[in-house]
This record gives C-alpha cells, sequence and structure tokens, in this order.
C-alpha cells in the first residue's frame, strides 16, 4: 500500500511542476494573443491596453499563475481568447477524440506487436525472425510524417476510408450500430498509422526479453520435465519476460501521445493535436497550457499504471 | 532382463566460435530396472552434460551429440521434440543441481509442480494441485499451504532441492537422474531424503543414475558405480567391488581409500587401523 | 587434514574422547570474545494479497552466540533455521529487528551510518557462489582491488601491488592477475573471493556455505589455506554450514542452530562426544561414517 500511495504522491507534484513550467515557458515567449491586433491601426493601443489588463497579461507571472490555478481548481483551466470561453468545456470533446484514438492504437499495436515478437523470439535465427527484422527497421526508418502521409493517400486513392473527420455528414440519421461502424472508419487510418509508427519499438524489445526468459536455465528445467512447448512460450517465457515490457508499455503511452498530435493534424481527426497547433499559433496561452497538462496527465497516468501492474505481476518488487 | 537405458558411445562435443571441446568421451554404461549406478568425479568431469545430453536438452547450436541412448527401446537421441516431451518428467526426469535457477522467479513453486502433473496426466487442475500437495507432505515439506504458495525467493535452499525432488518423481518415471541432490541439505535432510529414494527404488523399482562427488552419498545408495575423469570412464563395477579393491588411483582417492580409516570402533573392515596423531 | 569419522550410536558414556576439530585448546588469548550477539530476532512476512493470508517466517528467534577472538566458530543446522540470516546481520548487510551485535566493544545495530562505514573493513562476507560474488567483466586484479579503491587507499601502482600480494597469498600466481572471473575454475574462484576480503585487513570473515559448491578435493585445499591465513592474520572466521561432516575437520567451537535459536555451543571436542542438546544428538545420530555405511552393505 505504501508503494501505491507514494507513487500517486509522486505523480501529484510531478503535474504540478509541469503546470508551473509550461506556464512561465510560454510566458517567457515574446507576444502575445493581441499581436495581431497590434497590426491593426483601426485598433488604438488604449483599447489593446484595456483589453490586456481585463485579461490580466499586465500582471507578473506569479500573480497569473496564481489565478490560473483557483481557475483549475474550479475547473474551467483559464479563458480561451480566441474562443471567448473557459477552457474546459472546449478541451472535454477533443479530449474524448485523442484518447478514443490514441487507446484504439495502443491497442491495436500492442496486440499486432506482441504475437509478432513471440513468434519471432520462438523462431530466431531462422528467415521468419530475419525478415520480421527487416520490416521492423524498415517502418522505423520511415518518418511518422511519411507513414502518415501514405495512409491519407491510401484513403483518398482506394476510397475503402474516409480521408478526415470522426464522422461522415448523415451521421445523425444512422441507428446506433451505424454510428459506431461510422466511427471506426474515420478512425481507421490514423489509428493504424499511429499502430505502425510505434509498433518496430514493441516488437524489438518483447523479442529480446522473450529471448532472454527462453534461454533461461529454468525454461530449459522446466522443459526437461516435459512441459509442452505452447505453454512453456506462454506460461514460463511470457511472465518472466513481462517485467520490462510493462515499463515499456508506460513509455508507450508517451510515444503515442506526441505522435497522434501529429496523426490528428495531418490524418484532420478532431482531438487536442490541430487544437494545440492553432492555440500556439495564435498565442492563445491557457488553452496551450491546459493542453500540456492534459497531456502531462495522460503520461503520468499511463506510467502510474505500469508502476501497479508492475507491483502486481512481479513478486519480488512486493518484498520491501 | 532388458537393461532400462543402454548409452553407446555417448560423445558430447561442445562448439564455440573459437574453439572445440570434448566434453564427454565415448561413454557407455546401461543402467537396469530397479538399480541405483552412481556417477562420480570432480567437477568438469562431464557428469552434468551427461545427464543433460541423456535427456535432449543441450542446445543444438552449441553442442554435437553422438552415440545412442537407447530407452525402453527407442534412441532418445534421434527422437522427434514431441515424443521427448512424453518421456521427459514421465519416463526420465532428472533433479537439477542449482534449485536457484531451476525454477522460475516469477511463478509460486506449487505451480510449477502442478504443471509438470497436468503435462503427463489428463486430470483436472484441481486433482493436480492436490497431487503437488501430497508429494510436498511426503518429502517433508510443510505446512504445505505456505510452501505451494511461495515463490523460490522466499524458500531456503535446501527447501528448494526438495521442491525440485518433487518436481522429479511426481510423474513415478522409471528413471531419476539425480545431479547433486544433497548438495544444499543437512545431515538430517540427507538422511532423509537417502530413505526416501531406498524407498522409492525398493517400493516402484524406480532405477537411479546418481551424480554425486559424495562418497558417503554413494555408498548409502549405489548398487554399481562409474568413476569419470575428463570425460571418460576410467573404472566402474559394483559399488562393493570398487570401495574394498579399488583399481585406479583416481578412485581412490575418490572413496577416500587413499588414507587410512581412523574410526577405532570399526572392526568389520579388512584394512589396517591406525591411530593418526594430530 | 584428517577426515573425522562419525559412529552411528554414540555412546555418551564414553570415556575416550575421539581428537575432534582442530584440537585446540583455548588459551588466554583466546578468552575474549571478538563477536557477542544477543537476543538478535528477525523475521520475513510472506503474503498472498488476493487470499489476504500471511505467513510470518521467524528467521531468527533470540539468538545468542559469542566468537571468540582467533577462532573458527562453525554455525550448523538444517537449511531454512536462519543461520544466513545471522551472518548476514552480522556483515552489515541486512538489519535485525531487535537484538544486540556486540564487535569489538560496540552494538552494530545502533550506530549511524557514518559510524558503520568503517565497519564494513572489518568484517567481510564470503559467498557460496563465487561466480555469482565476482564482477564477469573486472580482471582479477581488479576485482582484489577494488574495496581498496573504494576505501580510497594508496595510488593505483599500490593497489596493484598488493593486489598481487594477496594473489599470492591465497596460492594464485600472479600471471592470472588479468584474467577474468570465468577463466577460473570454481576452486580458484572462492580463492579470489578469499583475496579480496582480506584486501582491508579484517578482523572477522564470515563464511557462508563457502565449501559447499566445491568438490572434495578442493574444499580440502581451502580449509587449509583459510587455516594458514587464520595464523598469519590472526583472523577470526564464522563458518555457517550445514555439513556436519566437514565441520568436525576444522572448527574450534561448534553452535547449531534450530529454529531460529541457538540451542548449543560448545568446543567442538566437546560437541562431538558429549551432545547435551536433543537436537545435535539427532543431528549426529543422521550422520555415520563411510566406513561403517560400507560395512554396513556387507552385511
Amino acid at each position: 500500500m505504501r508503494y501505491v500511495t507514494q507513487r500517486f504522491l509522486h505523480a501529484a507534484l510531478l503535474l504540478i511542476a509541469v503546470s508551473f513550467f509550461s506556464f512561465a515557458l510560454l510566458q517567457l515567449a515574446p507576444g502575445d494573443f493581441f499581436d495581431a491586433m497590434r497590426l491593426n491601426p483601426q485598433i488604438s493601443r488604449q483599447t489593446i491596453g484595456t483589453l490586456r489588463s481585463e485579461y490580466g497579461l499586465d500582471k507578473p507571472l506569479p500573480i497569473r499563475y496564481e489565478r490560473w490555478l483557483r481557475s483549475v481548481l474550479k475547473g474551467q483551466m483559464g479563458f480561451s481568447l480566441a474562443s471567448n470561453s473557459p477552457v474546459a468545456p472546449l478541451l472535454r470533446e477533443r479530449a474524448r477524440n485523442t484518447l478514443l484514438l490514441s487507446g484504439a492504437a495502443t491497442a491495436l499495436a500492442w496486440l499486432l506487436a506482441l504475437p509478432i515478437g513471440i513468434w519471432a523470439a520462438v523462431k530466431r535465427g531462422g528467415w521468419a525472425d530475419r525478415a520480421c527484422g527487416l520490416a521492423t527497421s524498415t517502418i522505423l526508418a520511415v518518418p511518422d510524417l511519411l507513414l502518415f502521409l501514405a495512409l491519407l493517400l491510401l484513403a483518398v486513392r482506394t476510397g475503402w476510408f474516409p480521408t478526415g473527420g470522426m464522422a461522415s455528414a448523415g451521421v445523425d440519421d444512422l441507428d446506433r450500430w451505424g454510428k459506431v461502424k461510422d466511427v471506426a472508419f474515420h478512425l481507421a487510418p490514423p489509428a493504424l498509422g499511429l499502430a505502425l509508427a510505434t509498433m518496430p519499438v514493441l516488437i524489438r524489445h518483447i523479442r529480446s526479453s522473450m529471448i532472454d526468459a527462453l534461454e533461461s536455465p529454468f525454461l530449459r528445467a522446466a522443459r526437461g520435465h516435459g512441459v509442452p512447448r505452447a505453454r512453456l512460450v506462454l506460461r514460463y517465457a511470457l511472465p518472466a519476460a513481462s517485467n520490462p515490457l510493462i515499463s515499456l508499455f508506460g513509455f508507450s503511452v508517451a510515444t503515442m501521445l506526441s505522435a497522434s498530435a501529429l496523426a490528428e493534424v495531418i490524418l484532420s481527426w478532431p482531438g487536442l493535436g490541430p487544437l494545440l497547433v492553432e492555440s500556439i499559433l495564435s498565442r492563445d496561452v491557457f488553452v496551450v497550457v491546459a493542453i500540456v497538462m492534459l497531456s502531462s496527465v495522460f503520461l503520468v497516468a499511463g506510467n502510474l499504471i505500469a508502476d501497479l501492474l508492475l507491483f502486481a505481476s512481479d513478486p519480488r518488487i512486493r518484498t520491501e | 532382463m532388458e537393461p532400462l537405458l543402454k548409452v553407446r558411445n555417448l560423445t558430447i562435443r561442445y562448439r564455440s566460435e573459437l574453439t572445440q571441446r570434448e566434453a564427454v568421451r565415448r561413454v557407455s554404461f546401461d543402467v537396469a530396472q530397479g538399480e541405483v549406478l552412481g556417477v562420480m568425479g570432480e567437477s568438469g568431469c562431464g557428469k552434468t552434460s551427461l545427464g543433460l545430453a541423456l535427456l535432449g536438452l543441450l542446445p543444438r547450436e552449441h553442442a554435437e551429440v553422438s552415440g545412442s541412448v537407447m530407452f525402453r527401446g527407442d534412441d532418445m537421441l534421434t527422437m522427434k521434440e514431441t515424443s521427448l516431451q512424453k518421456i521427459r518428467g514421465a519416463g526420465i526426469s532428472m533433479v537439477y543441481q542449482e534449485p536457484g535457477i531451476a525454477l522460475s522467479p516469477v511463478m509460486r513453486v506449487g505451480t510449477q509442480i502442478s504443471e509438470i502433473v497436468h503435462a503427463h496426466r489428463p486430470w483436472s487442475w484441481k486433482k493436480c494441485r492436490a497431487e503437488a500437495h501430497s508429494m510436498l507432505a511426503r518429502v517433508g515439506l510443510t505446512p504445505t499451504e505456505r510452501i505451494f504458495s511461495a515463490y523460490p525467493h522466499q524458500l531456503s535452499g535446501g527447501q528448494l532441492q526438495r521442491v525440485l525432488l518433487v518436481q522429479a518423481l511426481i510423474c513415478e518415471p522409471a528413471l531419476v537422474i539425480a545431479d547433486e541432490p544433497t548438495a544444499s541439505l543437512d545431515a538430517r535432510s540427507q538422511s532423509d531424503l537417502i530413505a526416501l529414494l531406498r524407498e522409492l527404488k525398493q517400493g516402484l523399482r524406480i532405477s537411479l543414475l546418481l551424480i554425486s562427488h559424495t562418497p558417503e552419498i554413494q555408498a548409502s545408495l549405489a548398487d554399481r558405480l562409474i568413476v569419470m575423469k575428463d570425460g571418460e570412464i576410467v573404472e566402474e563395477g559394483r559399488f562393493d567391488q570398487m570401495y574394498w579393491s579399488p583399481v585406479h588411483d583416481y578412485t581412490k582417492t575418490l572413496l577416500r581409500r587413499d588414507r587410512p580409516a581412523t574410526d577405532e570402533n570399526f572392526e568389520h573392515a579388512p584394512v589396517a587401523q591406525e591411530h593418526v596423531a594430530r | 587434514m584428517n577426515t573425522r569419522p562419525w559412529r552411528k550410536n554414540m555412546s555418551l558414556d564414553d570415556e575416550k574422547i575421539l581428537n575432534v576439530g582442530s584440537g585446540k585448546q583455548f588459551g588466554p588469548e583466546h578468552a575474549e570474545a571478538l563477536v557477542r550477539i544477543e537476543h538478535l530476532s528477525k523475521k520475513y512476512v510472506q503474503r498472498r494479497p488476493l487470499t489476504r493470508t500471511e505467513f510470518a517466517v521467524r528467521a531468527l528467534e533470540d539468538a545468542n552466540l559469542t566468537i571468540r577472538r582467533g577462532t573458527t566458530l562453525a554455525l550448523v543446522g538444517e537449511s531454512g533455521a536462519g543461520k544466513s540470516t545471522l551472518g548476514r546481520c552480522l556483515a552489515l548487510l541486512e538489519a535485525p529487528d531487535s537484538g544486540e551485535i556486540w564487535f569489538d566493544g560496540k552494538n552494530l545495530p545502533r550506530l549511524s551510518r557514518r559510524e558503520l562505514f568503517p565497519m564494513h573493513r572489518q568484517i567481510q562476507l564470503i559467498f557460496q557462489d563465487p561466480t555469482s560474488a565476482l564482477n564477469p567483466g573486472m580482471t582479477a586484479e581488479e576485482i582484489i582491488a577494488e574495496p581498496l579503491a573504494i576505501h580510497r587507499e594508496g595510488t593505483k601502482a599500490q593497489r596493484r601491488e598488493r593486489a598481487r600480494e594477496l594473489m599470492e597469498q591465497v596460492g594464485l600466481p600472479a600471471s592470472l592477475e588479468r584474467k577474468r572471473p570465468l577463466e577460473f575454475s570454481g576452486g580458484q574462484r572462492q580463492r579470489l573471493a578469499i583475496a579480496r576480503s582480506l584486501a582491508l585487513e579484517p578482523k572477522l570473515l564470515v563464511l557462508d556455505e563457502a565449501l559447499s559448491s566445491l568438490d572434495l578435493l578442493n574444499q580440502e585445499l581451502i580449509l587449509k589455506l583459510l587455516a594458514d591465513l587464520q595464523r598469519i592474520h590472526s583472523l577470526t572466521y564464522l563458518h555457517i554450514s550445514h555439513d556436519l561432516r566437514l565441520v568436525s575437520q576444522f572448527a574450534d567451537e561448534v553452535a547449531v542452530m534450530h529454529e531460529g535459536r541457538i540451542v548449543e555451543q560448545q568446543p567442538a571436542s566437546e560437541l562431538f562426544t558429549r551432545p547435551l542438546n536433543s537436537y545435535t544428538q539427532e543431528l549426529l545420530a543422521a550422520m555415520p561414517s563411510l566406513e561403517s555405511i560400507c560395512a554396513g552393505r556387507l552385511a
């Protein structure tokens, strides 16, 4: 139990630190939301000045941070200057969409990588293993950008998948199942792209952990007792190999999030990615900070889950 | 009667990128049903390789095994993996030398025993677990609940060694290869183990290939003995023969026959009694 | 070294005292205790979180032990009785739950971290498996010099010189100094471990089943080496072993452990001929001599 509470405390402290740093860094960047307005000769300096003080942009950094914190605690997470509304409601839908995409991509990536990695380990040294290695190296070498563009091209050329957005035009007329299918088709290109982008690293790690486990003395001992092949791989080798893989899972959540921003922008998936880009460009400070914070929350949560899973799965960690 | 195990000209050659080494050279011996054949020799003489090779456990990339190992009429060296899997643990089983690394660190000990039962018997998991519990009790690992649910790092060396023994015996094989089974055991557990092995030999007619450098163990159990040095057999025969009339110098050293006995109450031995002063 | 066989059904009224152990008579220089362990207790808890069950393993239960300066005390008992735990507490690798360990007048569990650091020089531990106790990536000379480097003794050249000296002392030719542990045999690795432990000139050496993984020949050689080193450096040994037969060859005093407690501690000659405790008697009865076993076969 102490282990668990420790982990939660770490997570909370981490989030506070992240929020402060992202806030501070953004404020340090030159310019503010009203830069565009300043270029407009019709709007007087005074107007801008008034607007600035109205939104508190002229106060010193600590005060702004404190006001923002209070806003967070109220559930509003600051104020979006571009949309003229509190930040929180803007994020809700977008965050949900990003989670949907990341979740689907993570699940897809692991569901594919696990069997492939295990199989490559079992057949290590053979032609199948080498072919697999070649394929993963190739995909690894291709930049994510190209991968997503390639998928976009595929969608456009073949018409199998819609080319953007989350829902088709007449979606409200469809029944429940129809709506789900519609979303699934829209989800496919970005999810596939993300899965492909992250799979090579996963496959390699899974393969090497499994090989370690398969060559260990205890596995040979179990084999010597007549335990059949399938059980040796799944019941003996896989659990022993899972310690590093669970940590890898936490890490893959992080990479998934950063890659998803790119995928969302290119494949027009209405998640946090496009919103983030827009807000940075327009200096909509609070939206940016809120999105960064949210991403951190996902990341920390992912690692926390990984830590807890590790605690549950490896008896050696439990011995305090 | 046909011997249970017939080994002919067994040769094990280890190959690495730089060197080649013959760990075992043209070794031949038989094990009859219900017989205990002892294997003695110092570390590095090839004893452990021998045991592993009999079960086909040496990795093909590094070890070249030639010769023949006939078990119940079939040559184990040419058998397919699926046939070997059925024999391992149920026809011939092995008690490994180092208990610490012969068990998975992330699985409970009881599960690792039940898996073996399940591999060879068409029983439900519940029955397999019950069998594991009863076997644990038989070797004195009590309370069985605690031992069953323990992980290897929670048990002592001697307890782990007995778990390995349970694993090897639970499916009642015809031949057990025991590689230094008493290495971590204290005197009481040793004598318990010896008694257990003797009981198995007499009651169930289980044959034993007993690899041990401790002469007291061999003396307590072995019917016949082979002495190995540098991968070859230098002497073999009935234990009593070899103890009272050893031929090879190496045999004399291993059986402590190169120095006089010092027990005064010992009257039966036809050996000169000399009290060695300190 | 002579093998001392054990007689089955030894009579306790036996007048003849077998020449057992090292035969050392305790002189005035041995009267002083280097180590005094009092009421040491430690337990481990084994949990099953899903079924909410807990098993408490009492490794040490009010254990008391005395080790005299310059002697070899053998700690014997069943495996799982707590011997290793006691050795590890003494070697400062683990902390006991309660009790005192008096070493040279200082109570070890009560010392602060700073006070404890110099203690590590005085108490060294030798493990059962030399292969896993030695860093496979380091050469022999580096391994032996490492403790000196950690405690910042001498220059690099001086440390190398000392490493070579120590290698000679343990019977390893200096030509092997650049070899890695995996290139040594089992017996040689244990010698290497011993050389390393001597680098800081300790007072006490705790040997935890240090001979168990060696074959008989090597056991005898290492025992001889240890006896010589004890004489030369006035070392004190705590020898933990489950093998009473082995222990009878060299121990000055023997302490018997059963279920976390020390049930008997006596000079070796006394213990093997006139054991006071019933558990000790049981242990001795379970160890017939090789000759008697072989004679029994003919009957």
